[in-house]
C-alpha cells in the first residue's frame, strides 16, 4: 500500500520486533524558520511493540501532548523518521493522514472533546460517518459501543446532560467506533475524581487485555502509570528513563 | 469518494447548528429574506399592475385617440407636462373641431369633450354631497363609457342653450336622497367657490372607481364623484377661454388606428406650424400601452437592482456569519479532523450550512412576497399569486449565494490544521 522508505536494515530490525510505532530522531520545533525558534521534542526514539500498554509521564510543559499529537498523526514532525505499522507517515498527505487517523487510532482527551450539539449516540457515529460506513450499521455499532460502557440509558442525551465519567465513557467508546489497533489517550482522567478515573482506566485494562488494543497513555498519575507495562518519562523533550514494570510477565 | 454520501448527515449537523441558535440564523437570513421578498412582491404588484392598466385602458376603450396639446419638440406627452402660458388663440377650437369632424366623419364614433368646472358639494338645501363639476358634451358618454342608470346623459341641445341640467351618479343619489332615490326632475343647489347654482337632474349614471385606486377610497359618505353639466354652461359659469387643452376622439372600430392617429394628428398641427411654443400630439392605446411597458420596464430594473444589492449584502452577511461560526467550532473541527474527517467533508459541511440557511432565507422570502404580493395585488384589485417558476428560481438563486460567500469561510475551516485547531481555546 504505503512505501515504507526504511533502510535494509531498519526494515529488518522492524519485522523482528513486531514495531506498531517505529520513531527515530523525531524533532519538533516550534516558529521553525524564526528567531524564537523553541525546539520542544529532541530527537525522540520510541518503539512500541502491537498490543502493548505504554505510559507517558512528566512535568506539565515537557512535550507529553507534543509527542502524543506526533504519534496519531494530528502533527508532523519537524525533522525524523516515524512509520505506523509500516507506513512512513512524513510521506502521506492530510488526506492520507486523515484516513489512518479514522481508521487506526482512537483518541482519548482529557477534555472530552464530543461534538456539543450532537447526541452521544451521534458522536459516536462520527469516525464510522468519515469512513463511509452505512447509516443502519453506524447506529447498530454506535448503540453496542454505548451499551458496553454502561451507556444505555444516555444514549440520545447531549454531552451537556452528561457528567464527567458519561463524557470520557461516550468519549472512548468514539474512539472504539471503527475498531482501530491504538488507543492514545492523552490524560483521560485528568478531569475525573478519583472514582471514575479508576472506571475509565479499568476500561482500557480491559480493551487492553481482551482486544489487545496498543495503548499509549498520558498520565500525571504515578499509580495508573504503575498499571501500565512500561513507563516512559520525558523532561524537557527527551524521554530520560523507560521503565517496565512488574506488570510484563 | 464518498464524501457526498455526508449529505444527509451534514443537513442534520447544519440543522443542529440553525436550531441553536435560532436568532442568529434569522438575522443571518435577513438580507436574503428581504431582497427575495422584495423581488416577488414588486413582481406580482406589478403584473397585477399591468392587468389594471389594461383592463382600465380597454375600459376607456381601445378605440379612443387622445388629442392633446403639447410644447413643441417635448417628447414628454401628456397635459401635466405643458409649460409656458397659454392664450385662448392656443387651444383646440370648435371650429377645428367641427372641420375635423366634418372631414373625418367615416372614422369617428364621437368626439368628447370636458372640462373641470371646479370641485364643491351640490345638494338640497338641506344635505350635500361632495362633486367635481364636469362640463362635457354629448359625445362624453360613448368615448367614456359612461353607463346610464336613469334619465339621459348630456345632449346637444342642452349645450346649445346652456341649460342648467345635471347628470349626477348613483352614489350621489343614495348620499342625498337615501330614502326617496327618485331624483330626477329635482333641483340641487351646486357651491363651487363662492357662487351658487340651481340644476335640475336629468340623469343618474353608474359610478365606477377610478381606473388605479391610487388613495384608500374615502367612505361612500364623503366619495367625490362627477357631476356632469353642459360644458358650455361651464364655461359661461368660470368664463373659461373658448376651446380645449384635449379632446378624446371615439373612433369607429375596424380601422386603421396608428393611420387614424397620425392623420388626426396631422390635421391640427396643420393649425400650429406658426405656433412658436404648442402643437398637438395624437395617442391612441397602442402608444399608450407601449408608454406603460416603457415604465414598468424602468420599474422592474429598478427593483432588481435594489434586490440585487439586498441580495449582495445579505451574502456578505452569510459569509460574516460562517466566518464566527467556523472560529467558534475550530474546536469542534479540529476533534472532526481527529476522528478522520478529510478536508473535503469539513468543507461540505460548511457549506451545506451556509446553504441552508440562504435556502430558508429564500423560502420565508419567498412566502413574505407571496403574501405581501397578493395584499398588494389584492388592493389594486387585481389579486394575484406569483408564478411557481419565480418562488423556485429564487430559492435556487437564494442557494446558490449561500454555496458563493460559504466558500470562502468553509475553505477556511476545512484547511484549519488539526492540532491548531484542537489547541484552540
Ligand atoms: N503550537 C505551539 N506553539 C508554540 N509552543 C507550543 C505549541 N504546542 C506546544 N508548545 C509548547 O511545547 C511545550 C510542551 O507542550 P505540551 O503540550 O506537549 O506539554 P505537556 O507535557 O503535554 O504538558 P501538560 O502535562 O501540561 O499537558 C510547552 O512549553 C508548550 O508551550
Ligand atoms: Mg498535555
Amino acid at each position: 500500500m504505503f512505501e515504507s522508505g526504511l533502510e535494509s536494515s531498519e526494515k529488518a530490525e522492524l519485522n523482528d520486533l513486531n514495531y506498531t510505532m517505529y520513531m527515530r530522531k523525531i524533532v519538533k520545533s516550534f516558529y521553525t524558520g524564526t528567531p524564537h525558534e523553541l525546539e520542544i521534542l529532541h530527537s525522540i526514539d520510541l518503539f512500541v511493540k502491537k498490543g502493548e500498554f505504554v505510559s507517558i509521564v512528566g512535568q506539565s510543559g515537557s512535550g507529553k501532548s507534543t509527542l502524543m499529537n506526533i504519534i496519531g498523526g494530528l502533527d508532523r514532525p519537524t525533522s525524523g523518521k516515524y512509520l505506523l505499522e509500516g507506513v512512513d507517515m512524513g510521506k502521506l498527505n492530510a488526506n492520507q493522514l486523515s484516513d489512518i487517523r479514522n481508521k487506526k487510532i482512537g483518541f482519548v482527551f482529557q477534555t472530552f472533546n464530543l461534538i456539543p450539539r450532537s447526541s452521544a449516540l451521534r458522536n459516536v457515529e462520527l469516525p464510522m460517518l468519515y469512513a463511509g460506513v452505512g447509516s443502519a450499521e453506524r447506529k447498530t455499532k454506535a448503540q453496542e459501543l454505548l451499551a458496553m460502557l454502561g451507556m444505555r440509558n444516555r444514549m440520545n442525551h447531549l454531552p451537556s446532560e452528561l457528567s464527567g465519567g458519561q463524557k470520557q465513557r461516550v468519549a472512548i467508546a468514539r474512539s472504539l467506533a471503527n475498531d482501530p489497533a491504538i488507543i492514545l489517550a492523552d490524560e483521560p482522567t485528568g478531569a475525573l475524581d478519583t472514582k471514575t478515573g479508576r472506571m475509565v482506566m479499568d476500561i482500557f485494562h480491559k480493551l487492553h487485555e481482551r482486544q489487545k488494543k496498543t495503548i499509549i497513555l498520558i498520565t500525571h498519575n504515578d499509580t495508573l502509570a504503575e498499571e501500565t507495562e512500561r513507563i516512559l518519562t520525558i523532561e524537557d523533550g527527551h524521554i530520560v528513563t523507560e521503565k517496565a514494570t512488574e506488570k510484563i510477565s | 469518494m464518498g464524501d457526498l454520501i455526508y449529505l444527509k448527515e451534514n443537513l442534520l449537523i447544519a440543522w443542529e447548528g440553525i436550531v441553536s441558535n435560532k436568532v442568529r440564523a434569522l438575522l443571518t437570513m435577513l438580507g436574503i429574506i428581504i431582497g427575495i421578498g422584495a423581488v416577488i412582491a414588486i413582481v406580482t404588484v406589478g403584473n397585477a399592475m399591468a392587468d389594471s392598466v389594461s383592463e382600465s385602458m380597454s375600459k376607456l376603450g381601445v378605440t379612443n385617440v387622445l388629442v392633446a396639446l403639447q410644447n413643441k419638440n417635448s417628447t414628454d406627452i401628456g397635459l401635466s407636462f405643458l409649460s409656458g402660458s397659454l392664450t385662448e388663440s392656443d387651444l383646440i377650437s370648435d371650429d377645428m373641431i367641427e372641420k375635423y369632424s366634418e372631414l373625418f366623419k367615416d372614422n369617428i364614433e364621437a368626439i368628447s369633450l370636458s372640462n373641470v368646472g371646479g370641485a364643491g358639494q351640490a345638494g338640497d338645501g338641506k344635505s350635500y354631497a361632495n362633486v367635481t363639476l364636469l362640463g362635457v358634451n354629448e359625445g362624453y358618454e360613448t368615448a367614456n363609457n359612461v353607463s346610464m342608470l336613469e334619465g339621459r346623459f348630456i345632449r346637444e341641445n342642452d349645450l346649445k342653450s346652456r341649460r342648467y341640467v345635471a347628470v349626477v351618479s348613483d352614489k350621489f343619489v343614495n348620499n342625498l336622497f337615501p330614502s326617496n332615490p327618485d331624483c330626477l326632475g329635482k333641483e340641487i343647489k351646486i357651491d363651487t367657490s363662492g357662487s351658487i347654482q340651481t340644476f335640475t337632474i336629468i340623469g343618474v349614471y353608474q359610478y365606477e372607481p377610478p381606473m388605479m385606486a391610487t388613495s384608500v377610497a374615502a367612505s361612500d359618505k364623503e366619495l367625490r364623484t362627477f357631476l356632469y353639466i353642459p360644458i358650455s354652461t361651464v364655461n359661461m359659469i368660470t368664463s373659461a377661454d373658448e376651446g380645449y387643452l384635449a379632446i378624446t376622439v371615439n373612433s369607429k372600430s375596424n380601422i386603421n388606428m396608428s393611420k387614424f392617429s397620425t392623420d388626426t394628428r396631422d390635421f391640427f398641427n396643420a393649425y400650429y406650424t406658426k405656433n412658436p411654443k404648442f402643437e398637438v400630439s395624437a395617442i391612441s392605446l397602442d402608444s399608450m400601452l407601449s408608454i406603460v411597458s416603457d415604465v414598468m420596464g424602468t420599474l422592474s430594473v429598478a427593483v432588481s437592482v435594489i434586490a440585487g444589492i439586498s441580495l449582495v449584502v445579505g451574502g456578505i452577511g452569510i459569509m460574516n456569519i460562517m466566518l464566527v461560526s467556523v472560529t467558534e467550532r475550530t474546536k469542534e473541527i479540529g476533534m472532526r479532523k481527529a476522528l478522520g474527517a478529510r478536508n473535503l467533508s469539513i468543507q461540505i459541511q460548511f457549506i451545506v450550512e451556509a446553504v441552508i440557511v440562504s435556502g430558508l432565507g429564500g423560502i420565508i422570502g419567498a412566502l413574505l412576497g407571496f403574501g405581501l404580493g397578493f395584499i398588494g395585488s389584492s388592493l389594486l384589485g387585481h389579486p394575484k399569486f406569483p408564478s411557481v417558476g419565480i418562488i423556485v428560481i429564487s430559492v435556487l438563486f437564494s442557494m446558490l449565494i449561500g454555496i458563493f460567500f460559504g466558500f470562502y469561510p468553509a475553505n477556511k475551516a476545512a484547511n484549519l490544521e488539526p492540532v491548531e485547531a484542537l489547541r484552540y481555546e
